[in-house]
């Protein structure tokens, strides 16, 4: 489908979203909400240990504990046959899937399950996992990638040989992968610029810190037929994933998606549901799952920290002529890290002819990492964007006008490949330069930070049932949990198409036995992708309702228009309303249900640049964000609403990661702050109001001009903040956080440094 | 797990004193994450918020008495209260968030014995007194005196704190709390100082006294200030020394939350801004 310009009703308007009053409410039916009769609690039993040998497992106490109506371990799962399963931006290694589920001979991280109990009660199933009897030999454990990566450093998995050099290494290492994005030739590149930059970074693991911690229900039948009840950005990748694991039909398995409460990424896999199928399965009772936030920080998501140096050379002019980018990533316990995300993307604002950027992806004594919101980007961007910052001071150039000299536009060639459809960079750049946020002065110790972001965002399959009741209302039928208003942007777009108002058509997110199989809500794809398969829906609605209006005029179908919710016959004055062709339907043919199923490409980039003013408190170190304005290019927002609500929500998240979020671990690799006390995500009165600027420069492949907008807001505070803390401090931090003991102590250094001349 | 809600002081004490491992409850807001997070499992919990004058303030001759299982929402509302002592309301005012504030009760910071604990530095500066009732009946001790250490306090067994008195005060008397906390709430203090000051009519300081928190096993009492302080008008030498009196009182720890010189230094930094603001105050009050 392609994009052409249109006057619009629904679409750009903004409506209360379907889903708002049983939020704000407390009506809608979150992972924990659902119970069965006779149902069980689950409990995991997990490694005290960073890197371990597990010696012996003795459940006999816990299985002969009152109560006890099941437990399990590694040795219940066997591993499932080699293989991928794609979920959104990550790949799932499923073998790798079965021994995050469950450890076997190993445990990899503070938090790795080891068994799991299943009892008539919540305290007695945490009774019977202290009866669980386990023998460890503590190993040397590793966290910080750097030193992961070094020959002598704890090796994690004695079969992994690092993929991606060649000759293959003939020793295994903790380096699973290498990625290299690379065109033109730096050295020349370099050789051509009159200033080079070279700076190194680190960040530290984070993590996504939805608020709602994972949970399900599973009810494992005596036939071999199963349901899973849980929150989700995807049920059918949890269906997909789970019926690997168990060794089941696809057919036996339905997931049923309830309300979810953030995921960011983070919940495109399963940590609970296998095991919660398997202790059902064994004890034949429906069984529950909740995880605790302790849980949730030591043992699901985290996103990689990292090390990354980036050296960037640019011609007086302002011309950059060259870069190099070393980024490592940790992977946590398993290989896959978000890397080639960080290298694809964190020069793809910018048309550089020279460019050499390599991505490690290492293994460390974490939980896996899993995608979290522009997964790999905003590391990326953090080195990327700090040094540009640092160039535009060198050269004396405007922060904006030093980008928008270099930004890629549409006809570039882009890093990772492809050249570039219609971008809105520029105009990101230049409706910056001219907001009156730019032009505000600032006071003493305050300071103002520039960034931009890239993200490529994805497309995908999806599908789409429109059906059309008697009353002319619609049921529209799809299958992509809502984790940033999707539901009201799909309504919105079957409403344009139908020339109905959006209250008019009631979205519904199905479970797996009820629509065709649809990616994971991920990638900003959903307004996107699935916002495709709801126009092609409803269209195949409208084409069916013109059929039965034909059918009652006696005309051809040629004959028959549509216009503002009604058939129209076009040499003619007649029209008939959906509902006057609903209620005839039955003698029309039947029901009236428009379908598509597609799997969508041309997602067209999403790029952004974000201005932060804020203040540092010279005696504490602590940074006081005053004010923030976003500017993103939507292609077009559906409802203009959510996309300041996913702008407001990136950027915040983005804040967090910059000044406090970060995993401490203590000597024995332990998370000392698994909880959201000390991992200090923002709180609001932390922040202003976060403004948000919409830039519309349509994407071609979308008949609204779509883009996806959710992950690109997270991409540029890290950089913006660093940038900002320069201005107001002259002091250039590099290490991630920058909380106030440290931003403290790089000022007294700074100060020390001055003083020793 | 027991739960027992007594109706008198004497009930409560009773209950304490022969469950073995009871733990009082008043607002919850410590204990109860305690009990989720598995790192107490008392025998019973004895709820105190229903026994009569625990959850009042009454202004005396002697002051004002703040019942131990008031709120800090109750205690922030209490205008005449804040008038007097808006130093001690402001530390109460900063627990937690709006939730934790209809809950959490002043005896509970105080007998939780969190170091981090905000209105104890407060309550320090303004020489407020825990009244005691045991089984060997009623005694009244410097709050000061009551933590010993984390987690730890002077109370025997059966002994409830049930009030707090906040002494009257001279005219030109004021106090303020500071807190350094990562986020702006839903923290925990890397550092606290409560200042209370008392002027002469010219200015000059007459009383002084200062409480630092987060920086020692215990809150504490930094003995040197009135030394430092009395006679001046805060002069910025003044406040220098009185900085630098705070970081060198302090025994810090490093941990997740900050390292021993972050928290000597800033410590310093909120005794000298908490000073200048009691200062500020002392010289507005009637």
């Amino acid at each position: 489908m392609t994009y052409e310009p249109k006057s619009l009703k629904v679409v750009g308007t903004r409506p209360v979203r379907h889903d708002g009053p049983d939020k704000v409410t407390g009506r809608a039916n979150y992972a924990s909400d659902f119970t069965l009769p006779g149902m069980l609690w689950g409990s995991i039993l997990r490694s005290p240990h960073a890197h371990a040998k597990v010696i012996s497992i003795n459940t006999d106490k816990a299985r002969a504990h009152p109560g006890v109506k099941a437990v399990i371990t590694g040795a219940d799962l066997p591993l499932p046959p080699p293989g991928v399963t794609q979920a959104g931006e990550s790949a799932i290694n499923t073998q790798h899937l079965a021994k995050n589920l469950l450890a076997r001979d190993k445990v990899f991280y503070d938090g790795h399950p080891v068994a799991a109990v299943a009892a008539i009660s919540e305290a007695i199933a945490r009774e019977a996992l202290g009866l669980i009897e386990i023998e460890y030999e503590v190993l040397p454990h590793v966290i910080d990638v750097d030193e992961a990566m070094k020959a002598d450093a704890p090796l994690l998995h004695d079969d992994l040989f690092t993929e991606g050099v060649e000759p293959r290494p003939e020793t295994p290492s903790n380096i699973a992968k290498r990625i290299v994005v690379s065109k033109g030739d730096i050295e020349k590149g370099f050789a051509e610029a009159d200033i080079v930059i070279e700076r190194t970074y680190t960040t530290k693991a984070v993590h996504q810190g939805y608020i709602e911690p994972q949970g399900c229900v599973a009810n494992y039948a005596e036939d071999g037929q199963a349901m899973v009840w849980c929150s989700s950005q995807g049920q059918f990748v949890i269906r997909d994933l789970c019926i690997t694991m168990l060794g089941m039909e696809a057919s036996s398995l339905k997931v049923i998606p309830a309300e979810i409460g953030g995921g960011f990424g983070g919940k495109t896999t399963v940590y609970l549901e296998p095991l919660a199928l398997m202790l059902s399965k064994a004890s034949g009772r429906p069984v529950k799952m909740t995880m605790s936030r302790g849980e949730v920080l030591r043992a699901t998501g985290p996103h990689s920290g990292s090390s990354m140096t980036a050296r960037i050379g640019a011609m007086k002019d302002g011309t950059i002529t060259s870069a190099e980018v070393v980024i490592k990533f940790q992977a946590g316990a398993f290989p896959g890290s978000p890397v080639g995300a960080a290298v694809m993307f964190c020069s793809a604002p910018y048309d550089i002819p020279n460019l050499s950027i390599t991505g490690y992806d290492v293994v460390v004594n974490i939980a896996k990492v899993h995608a979290y919101r522009a997964p790999g980007a905003p590391n990326g961007a953090f080195a990327f964007e700090t040094v540009l910052d640092e160039l535009a001071h060198e050269l004396k150039m405007d922060p904006i006008d030093f980008r928008a000299k270099n930004s890629a536009v549409e006809g570039s060639k882009s890093p990772y490949g492809p050249t570039y459809g219609p971008l809105g960079g520029i105009e990101c750049l230049s409706s910056a330069k001219n907001h009156p946020h730019y032009k505000v002065n600032l006071g003493p110790n305050q300071g103002r930070g520039v960034a931009s972001g890239f993200w490529i965002n994805i497309g995908g399959q999806s599908a789409a049932t429109v059906v059309v009741n008697r009353d002319g209302t619609i049921s529209l039928v799809e299958g992509c949990p809502d984790i940033g208003g999707s539901r009201a942007s799909l309504a919105m777009m079957c409403a344009e198409v139908l020339g109905i108002a959006a209250e008019k058509v009631r979205p519904s997110i199905v479970d797996t036995t009820a629509i065709a199989f649809n990616d994971v809500t991920g990638g900003s794809r959903v307004t996107f992708a699935t916002g495709i398969a709801v126009v092609q829906a409803t269209e195949d609605a409208v084409r069916q309702m013109r059929e039965r209006a034909a059918k009652m005029w006696d005309i051809d179908v040629d004959q028959v228009g549509w216009r503002d919710g009604a058939a129209q016959e076009m040499n003619g004055n007649r029209s008939l309303t959906i509902s006057q062709i609903a209620q005839k339907a039955a003698k029309t043919g039947g029901q009236i249900m428009g379908h598509a199923s597609i799997n969508a490409s041309g997602a067209g980039p999403s790029l952004t640049t974000h201005l932060c003013d804020l203040e540092v408190d010279r005696e504490t170190g602590k940074i006081t964000i005053l004010r923030y304005t976003a500017f993103q290019d939507a292609g077009k927002a559906v409802h203009p609403s959510y996309v300041e609500g996913q702008m407001q929500g990136g950027v915040v998240q983005g804040i967090g990661w910059a000044l406090n979020e970060e995993y401490i671990h203590d000597e024995n690799g332990r998370l000392e702050n698994a909880g959201f006390l000390d991992y200090r995500m923002p709180v609001a009165s932390d922040l202003p109001m976060i403004d948000a600027v919409i830039i519309e420069v349509p994407n071609p492949n979308h008949p609204f001009g779509v883009r996806g907008v959710g992950e690109a807001p997270i991409v540029p505070p890290l950089a913006a903040i660093a940038n900002a803390i320069y201005d107001a401090t002259g002091v250039r931090m590099r290490d991630l956080p920058f909380s106030p003991p440290k931003v403290l102590a790089a000022l007294e250094a700074a100060e020390k440094a001055k003083a020793n001349g | 797990m027991q739960y027992q809600s007594p109706a008198s002081i004497d009930e409560a004490v009773a209950a304490l004193a022969t469950i073995g491992g009871a733990r009082v409850l008043a607002g919850g807001t410590d204990l109860l994450v305690q009990l989720r997070s598995g790192s107490a499992s008392p025998a019973a919990v004895i709820d105190i918020k229903n026994i009569a004058g625990l959850r009042t303030i009454s202004e005396t001759a002697e002051g004002f008495r703040i019942g131990a299982a008031v709120s800090g929402a109750e205690i922030t509302d209490h205008e005449a209260l804040v008038r007097a002592w808006p130093g001690v309301t402001e530390a109460a005012g900063l627990i937690g968030s709006t939730q934790v504030q209809g809950r959490a009760s002043l005896g509970g910071n105080v007998c939780n014995a969190s170091p981090a604990a905000d209105t104890t530095p407060a309550l320090i500066a303004a020489r407020a007194v825990a009244e005691i009732i045991g089984p060997g009946g009623r005694r009244s001790i410097p709050v000061e005196q009551i933590a010993t250490g984390p987690g730890k306090t002077s109370l025997a067994s059966g002994e409830i704190v049930v009030s707090f008195l906040l002494p009257k005060r001279p005219a030109r008397s004021a106090d303020a709390y500071l807190r350094l906390i990562p986020r702006t709430e839903m923290d925990i203090a890397v550092a606290g100082a409560g200042v209370s000051l008392t002027l002469n009519e010219d200015g000059t300081i007459a009383d002084a006294r200062v409480g630092i928190g987060a920086v020692a096993p215990t809150a504490l009492v930094l003995d040197g200030a009135p030394g430092i302080l009395v006679g001046t008008k805060l002069e910025d030498a003044v406040l220098e020394k009185l900085a630098q009196m705070a970081g060198a009182a302090a025994r810090p720890i490093d941990d997740k939350r900050g390292t021993i010189d972050y928290r000597r230094k800033v410590v310093g930094v909120l005794a000298k801004r908490a000073a200048l603001i009691a200062y500020e105050r002392a010289k507005g009050a009637r």
